[in-house]
């Protein structure tokens, strides 16, 4: 994004921002949840979904959009990342989105 | 030795493979950045404000896609809310800190840091501010170094497409995705966000297939019955 907000760059009072939202759910949680004796089990079941159904929606469109080295690469990802460690897994996604897409798919 | 200085630099042996851990993502992040239109300095400004990896990267793949800033900073929010659970459960355990301590000790409070601490109150070894921050500065001044090497480098990437680089988010976002495989109701929370994040994405536009398809998702796993209530029904 480009442009001029009150003469900072609008990345920047995003990323101003993007800091304090951030520093609040890192102090929040104490201040706040501290006082609850326990937290309801579907508030809780909630809060366990969110990191990984926010993540899946920044995967699942790359996976449809993209060409079929794309969406091979994502394939065989979930495949090597239940059996490998995370950082294995993306070398050799890393590899193989390089190689695909070398090879014409 | 002093207790305090023993404490430091068993804050720093454990912050050792965490640093190493990081390094590559911390370059990445710089690097793609610089590839999705922040400048080397506002890259820098990101790992040091923003200091949360993956949010990082959630923002940084829609800096690149023109997105309103308010959905920027909403996704951001979203991605590191999980550490409103860390900071939650670590307040009590951080009676040592003083006050404007714990101010301080929250803002690094990244998952390994807080895995950490709780491994380390577990074990009954003091959870000093001395521990804490002896293992939180070497991770976070590596972090931002790394952000700005990466920026510098990537600024020199002319083809990023050709060496796979404009993909390496979303295969990073799947190994996330995959690393939170052990908490309950994950595959049909993580099937019906795809699913709704895919729907959303032919019929709304981007960038709305993050929030609705995290909704779709979330509404899933407050829909299926939670496990102690299962457990209690199946207990008479």
């Amino acid at each position: 994004m480009t442009g001029m907000y009150l003469g900072v760059p609008v990345n920047v009072w995003i990323i101003i921002f993007a800091a304090l939202v951030t520093y609040a759910t890192r102090l929040g949680g104490h201040l706040v949840l501290s006082r609850f004796k326990q937290i309801p089990p579907r508030i809780d079941a909630a809060l366990n979904a969110v990191p990984a159904a926010v993540l899946t929606t920044l995967v699942a469109p790359a996976a449809v959009t993209g060409g079929p080295a794309e969406a091979l690469t994502l394939a065989l990802c979930v495949v090597i990342g239940f059996r490998l460690p995370m950082m294995a897994m993306f070398c050799i996604g890393w590899v193989l989105i390089v190689g695909l897409r070398s090879a014409g798919l | 030795m002093s207790p305090t200085s023993s404490e430091i630099i068993q804050g720093v042996r454990a912050s050792l493979p965490i640093v190493a851990a990081a390094a590559p993502f911390g370059m990445l992040f710089g690097a793609l950045a610089v590839d999705n239109g922040l400048s080397v300095g506002e890259a820098v400004l990101m790992s040091a404000t923003v200091y949360a990896g993956a949010s990082q990267m959630v923002g940084l793949e829609m800096f690149g896609a023109n997105i309103a800033p308010w959905i920027i900073i909403l996704s951001i929010f979203a991605v590191n809310f999980r550490h409103v659970l860390y900071s939650a459960a670590l307040g009590r355990k951080i009676g040592l800190f003083k006050g404007w301590q714990k101010m301080i000790a929250f803002f690094f409070l990244i998952d390994p840091q807080y895995a950490a601490a709780e491994a380390r109150a577990d074990r009954k070894q003091p959870l000093t501010m001395a521990w804490y921050m002896g293992m939180a500065v070497p991770i976070y001044v590596f972090w931002v170094l790394e952000g700005w090497i990466g920026a510098v480098f990537g600024s020199l990437i002319t083809n990023p497409r050709a060496l796979g680089i404009d993909f390496l988010l979303p295969i990073y976002f799947l190994g996330l995705v995959l690393g939170f495989r052990a908490r309950p109701n994950w595959l049909p929370v993580v099937i019906a966000s795809g699913l709704g994040s895919i729907l959303a994405f032919y019929t709304v536009g981007s960038p709305w297939h993050v929030s609705l398809g995290a909704l779709a998702g979330i509404l899933v796993a407050v829909v299926i019955p939670p496990r102690s209530a299962q457990l209690a029904e199946a207990t008479p």
